[in-house]
């Protein structure tokens, strides 16, 4: 999967391996778990708590006894506390009372405790599910991201953990009490009498073929339902986000009609669903109820024949209606299962992909290093990167950068520059060779050392919920406020953080669409600032600065991140200026490589572009 | 980060139950042949199931104390007929609801998204979407299952309840007197839960909102998480927030527990004392046991509608606080047209024109300045004038002002001396078209992306004029299925210069009366740049254009210059007339303090 992924990459000019189009199970929203997959995942969040399902398991079924008392409790009044009573002895009639408060009460505490109990059991699993399926999709690349999109990821964990705490709260619960009561009924009567106990076992014949229809009919329409509301998801979340482009292309009424056919997918999927659920309930019912009559009528032959007890007939009637009482919530468990089911499947498929980037499984810690200047040596290392079936980014590439270099690297759209930044800071590993940090390859740096050595500020600069601190302090949780706003001041952010309503603790998602895309990149910079690594890696990351922003950010680079290994990848040659060296590239190789001056001063690209860029800015 | 998720709107003053289920009632309406069919079927199913017992009753005593065979079958044929009776109807029940129920959730996230496209931009900057959405799935969810389930067995249980406790009265009015006790102190201790438990679930579903919100964000910044090794803590402040959620998910089954274990004992405490009462009495020979049997199989019969009283109070309640949250969104404002009139035509005044525009932001706090004040402005037809100031100083805004994304807050804005405040937006919106700051591309084909700008008629000719104005047709043709190619959330992700070539494409297409482009330019190459400059000079000169600038090479497209500082035109002029009079606009096109940009001629 994970070269299927791969074949999404940000410059389409190379080639592309696996054409788009019904086949591919990211449309379908299909991705393939292993066999098994599954129920493994469901086994797997129970097995945590799989003491405390016996104990609610066991709570349940005492109260089960408790409330099946009931009618036994009846029995034994009729056949035995009235001829007591009047021959006198009210002993048996205070049994009675007592033993119905007994089990009055501890059927309510029981149904307390249970309730309560399976809750947490619930909530456990569900935390550890949503848990799970947040932690593995942040580890998934971000190509993986690109074509799964933010809407599924949504609909995984909320709409298909949603299917998973219905069956766990009703569910469970539902289960628990049918096969407690099938099994404690069914057994009552066998006690109670051996012909009309036998009927109602075999009664589970008939219902047990209707249970495997249901399950494998409704099993394919909900895994249609769990696809639809994922694709309604999708449309709503990419509209929302665009709303201002939506709004100006006067796109409402074409979304409308996308949206409605989405829309109206999910709603003949869950129509289908609920009449799979009405066929279910008929056919049940129908055998329940044919065996109730049934029942009655031997037992009734029965007693006119004198081969049965009036009383014990009056309590088995009693309980062949309440044999089947759970029929129904056997339905409402069968549905839950299969809609949680069907999602859990999809929630597998997330779970199954692979990572593109695996994490270092004995990681090792960068050398001390060798002087005071905080920048370190980057290597790449004969290295080269293709996507699965050729269409070679990176033909064999071979890079040095001393520790403290500014390298500014240049070339078209996708002359392979991205690809260049993204290997140095792991987004992707090279298909062969090595990048190497300070002599370390970067697949053995734990994350977090990782990114004290590496870290990369791209042209999308997004903000998250939270205050603009926060934003900026995901370049170091643990910074003060101190050195947040120290960050900000040294990349000038400082001013229009303060002049904004509530400074720097000033909601962004308020005013979210208020900051500008400029202000924006001064907070990315101002987290890469806090950040402090030793390999800075700016992707176009100036793009949105107007020329002051720019000036600020050299001046930043000049000063609080002097030393620094810096790779800058700019189409503003007023940033390529100011580095130490200059890579020109093309086509995947390093074409020009030298100081800004040497090769202004020649006849290559760079001085071609160079001279276009002096002439933009004069006009 | 998300560890203050975005708060969700607060809830409105609490109104009743009842007064917030009926705003359901315009979707319920359509169906409500079906639906009140059904809700009658479900009434008659369980009727049924209290006649069963009687029928029981009625064997026990006649046929089979009499040895009467015949009599037997006959009983027993009446139990098989009201049992399939009792099976169809229950199917019937649910097969008259199933599609109508899927239906109005269908209807009701139609009419949400409708309505949230069509919302002021001011209210989805304050929403999260994840909250929208969680308004639009989860909170639907609820409110079918709400009019599948508790609501009809509220009902059908409520009846159920009186015409059993009927027939106990009916069957023997003492101990149907004593089972009834219990009624009261229930119906307290409901109306107690209730109130608690909209409390609480309002809280969990806002915190399912704030949980998708940070799922959301998890995606779109899934560059900045990784960039920074943050997924750690970004799991971190998902675990807070989803742990938050379990505790208030274990508050409600706190309630839940309680109140179903009240509503469990007490009845059952009610049936235990007509039990004793009963024994005794049959003892005496004041009642028959058959009677007995009969009437505690009615009470025990009635178990099931009082047990269930609890949850399906706790789901109306669900559905309660999910629909006030449905409502919430559905009852803000939307964008209106002015009524038509006369359009304000002022002959004279061609080409865009700002007179007095302010602007301040809806929710900004009072006594804040506004982000524009005063501004007067005219760009003449034929004109291009680029728009400059300092990161913050409101250019975007002024832009957003002019297709309404935003509305001015004072003063007018005309277009050829048409106040587009009177305007019909559609028409507004067809005669400017904009190129965004940050260029987004739908799930859609190129082609599609691009001709979005244009009316329905363009094709081919008209997409390969815009491709070729934004040089975008060499990128395109060697996208592996060409113009056809899926681009956008679903499709294939391009460079940040390929997208914003795209969303110029996509502005000029149509051939638009005015043109606004928001730094249209910022991420190409210098090489693209200066081939798009030409090409767009050419379309310039054919339609009015206000073009935000960072940069010499962008302010060189335009005939002249307008200073934005502080929210008001501090000068307008050609870009060499503002380089000698102006130090602030010397200082933004050049970086340097003082007339330092003179140097660079």
């Amino acid at each position: 999967m994970t070269e299927t992924m791969l074949a999404r990459r940000e410059d389409p000019e190379e080639e592309r391996e696996e054409p788009l189009g019904p086949g591919d199970p990211f449309d379908r929203d299909d991705l393939p778990a292993p066999r098994g997959a599954t129920g493994a995942l469901l086994r797997s969040l129970l097995a945590a708590h799989r003491f405390r399902v016996a104990v609610a398991a066991l709570v349940l079924l005492v109260k089960e006894a408790a409330v099946q008392a009931g009618p036994l409790l009846v029995a034994y009044a009729i056949d035995r506390g009235v001829p007591a009573f009047r021959a006198g002895d009210h002993g048996p009639l205070v049994a009675v009372a007592a033993g119905y408060l007994l089990c009055a009460v501890g059927a309510g505490a029981l149904q307390y405790v249970f309730v309560r109990g399976a809750a947490r059991i619930n909530q456990d699993v569900l935390l550890d599910l949503r848990g799970r399926i947040f932690r593995h999709a942040q580890v998934l690349s971000v190509d993986f991201h690109e074509r799964y999109t933010s809407g599924r990821l949504i609909s995984r964990s909320t709409t298909d953990v949603e299917s998973l705490r219905e069956l766990l709260s009703e569910g469970l619960q539902e289960l628990i009490g049918v096969v407690l009561s099938f099994v404690s009924i069914s057994l009552v009567l066998l006690w109670l009498d051996l012909g009309i106990g036998a009927v109602a076992v075999a009664s589970f014949g008939p219902l047990y073929l209707l249970v495997r229809m249901y399950r494998r009919r409704a099993g394919a329409v909900y895994a249609e339902r769990s696809t639809a509301i994922a694709g309604v998801i999708v449309k709503f979340a990419e509209t929302m986000n665009g709303i201002r482009p939506v709004r100006a292309f006067r796109r409402e009424r074409v979304n409308e009609a996308e949206f409605g056919a989405l829309n109206h997918r999910h709603e003949r999927s869950n129509g289908d669903a609920l009449l799979e659920m009405a066929r279910y309930v008929v056919g049940s019912r129908l055998v329940a109820n044919t065996a109730v009559a049934g029942m009655c009528l031997w037992g009734a032959y029965r007693v006119a024949g004198g081969s049965l007890e009036l009383g014990v007939l009056a309590a088995a009637v009693l309980y062949v209606r309440r044999l089947y009482d759970p029929i129904d919530r056997l339905g409402m468990f069968l549905n839950s299962y299969e809609s949680a089911a069907a999602s859990l499947t999809k929630i597998a498929g997330l779970l199954a992909q692979e990572p593109g980037v695996p994490e270092a499984t004995a990681p090792r810690d960068l050398p001390e290093r060798a002087g005071t200047a905080p920048g370190r040596e980057v290597v790449f290392d004969g290295v080269r990167f293709a996507y699965r079936t050729g269409g070679e980014v990176l033909p064999r590439f071979d890079l040095r950068i001393p520790a403290g270099q500014t390298v500014a690297v240049v070339g078209a759209t996708g002359a392979g520059k991205s690809t260049l930044a993204k290997l140095l800071a792991r987004f992707y590993d090279p298909t062969d060779g090595r990048v190497l940090l300070d002599g370390v390859d970067l697949r053995e740096l734990a994350t977090p050392e990782l990114r004290r050595g590496v870290v990369m500020v791209t042209q999308e600069a997004f903000l998250f919920s939270g205050t603009v601190a926060e934003n900026i302090a995901i370049g170091r949780p643990d910074a003060t406020r101190e050195e947040v706003e120290r960050a900000a001041k040294a990349i000038g952010a400082h001013a229009f953080i303060a002049g904004l309503p509530d400074g720097y603790d000033t909601d962004v998602r308020k005013r979210g669409g208020r900051i500008s895309a400029g202000q924006r990149q001064l907070v990315a910079f101002a987290r890469a600032l806090l950040a402090d690594p030793a390999v800075l890696i700016l992707d176009e990351a100036t793009s949105s600065l107007d020329v002051p922003g720019e000036r600020a950010v050299q001046h930043a680079m000049d000063t609080v991140l002097a030393g620094r290994t810096a790779v800058v990848i700019a189409h503003r040659l007023s940033t390529v200026e100011v580095a130490d060296r200059v890579l020109v590239m093309e086509a995947g190789r390093i074409v020009e490589d030298g100081t800004p001056a040497e090769l202004v001063g020649g006849e290559g690209r760079y001085a071609g572009l160079h001279r276009a860029w002096r002439d933009s800015l004069t006009g | 980060m998300p560890e203050k998720p975005a708060p969700s709107e607060s809830a409105p003053a609490r109104r009743s139950a009842v007064r917030v289920l009926l705003r359901l009632w315009p979707y319920v309406r359509p169906v409500r042949g079906r639906f009140f069919t059904a809700g009658a079927v479900a009434i008659v199913a369980s009727c049924l199931s209290l006649v069963i017992p009687l029928v029981l009753k009625w064997l026990v005593d006649g046929p089979v104390a009499d040895r009467d065979p015949g009599g037997v079958w006959l009983g027993a044929l009446y139990l098989l007929l009201l049992g399939i009776t009792e099976a169809v109807l229950f199917g019937l029940r649910r097969w008259l609801v199933a599609r109508p129920l899927s239906s109005v959730e269908a209807r009701m996230r139609e009419d949400l998204y409708g309505r949230l496209q069509r919302l002021p931009i001011a209210f989805h900057d304050r929403w999260a979407s994840g909250q929208l959405l969680s308004r639009g799935t989860t909170d639907l969810m609820i409110v079918r299952m709400f009019l599948a389930f508790p609501l009809t067995f509220l009902v059908v249980n409520g009846v159920t309840i009186v015409a059993g406790c009927a027939l106990l009265l009916a069957q023997d009015w003492s101990l149907g007197l004593v089972l009834l006790t219990p009624v009261v102190p229930v119906m307290v201790l409901c109306s107690y839960f209730e109130r608690r438990y909209g409390v609480v679930a309002r809280r969990a579903q806002d915190q399912v909102g704030d949980l998708t919100t940070v799922v959301e964000e998890s995606v779109l910044g899934i560059r900045i998480v990784k960039g920074f090794g943050r997924h750690r803590s970004q799991a971190e402040s998902f675990r807070r927030l989803a742990e938050l959620l379990r505790s208030t998910e274990l508050s409600k089954a706190r309630l839940l527990a309680t109140i179903w274990a009240l509503i469990t004992v007490l009845p059952e405490l009610a049936i235990g004392a007509a039990l004793v009462l009963g024994t005794v009495r049959v003892a005496d020979g004041g009642l028959s046991a058959g009677t007995l049997v009969a009437f505690l199989s009615t009470a025990l019969a009635l178990r099931w509608p009082v047990d269930s009283i609890g949850f399906l109070l706790a789901m109306s309640q669900e559905a309660v606080t999910a629909t006030e949250r449905y409502f919430e969104v559905m009852d803000a404002e939307e964008e209106r047209d002015a009524p038509a009139g006369a359009p304000a035509v002022h002959g004279s005044a061609a080409g865009l024109r700002f007179e007095g525009v302010s602007f301040r932001f809806p929710d900004a706090p009072e006594g804040a300045p506004p982000v524009l004040d005063g501004i007067d402005l005219h760009v003449r037809p034929g004109e291009t004038l680029a728009l400059v100031g300092a990161t913050g100083s409101g250019k975007t805004t002024l832009t957003a002002l002019v297709p309404r994304l935003h509305e001015a807050s004072g003063g007018r804005i005309l277009l050829d001396g048409e106040d587009i405040a009177v305007m019909e937006r559609e028409r507004l919106r067809t005669l400017v078209s904009v190129a965004f700051e940050e260029p987004t591309l739908f799930s859609a084909s190129v082609g599609e992306n691009v001709l979005m700008g244009a009316d329905a008629a363009a094709g081919t000719p008209e997409l390969d004029r815009a491709l070729g104005i934004a040089q975008a047709d060499g990128f395109v043709g060697r996208l592996p299925e060409g113009a056809g190619t899926q681009v956008g959330e679903q499709g294939l992700s391009l460079s940040g210069g390929q997208r914003q070539r795209l969303a110029l494409a996509r502005a000029v297409v149509g051939r638009p009366r005015f043109l606004v482009l928001d730094d249209p330019l910022s991420a190409l190459d210098v090489h693209t740049e200066a081939r798009v400059e030409a090409a767009l000079r050419e379309v310039l000169k054919e339609t009015t254009a206000l073009v935000v600038a960072h940069r010499p090479s962008t302010v060189m497209l335009a005939d002249r210059v307008a200073l934005l500082s502080e929210g008001r035109i501090a000068a307008v002029g050609t870009h060499q007339e503002l380089l000698r009079s102006s130090t602030e606009y010397a200082w933004l096109m050049s970086g340097a303090r003082t007339g330092e940009g003179d140097g660079r001629r």
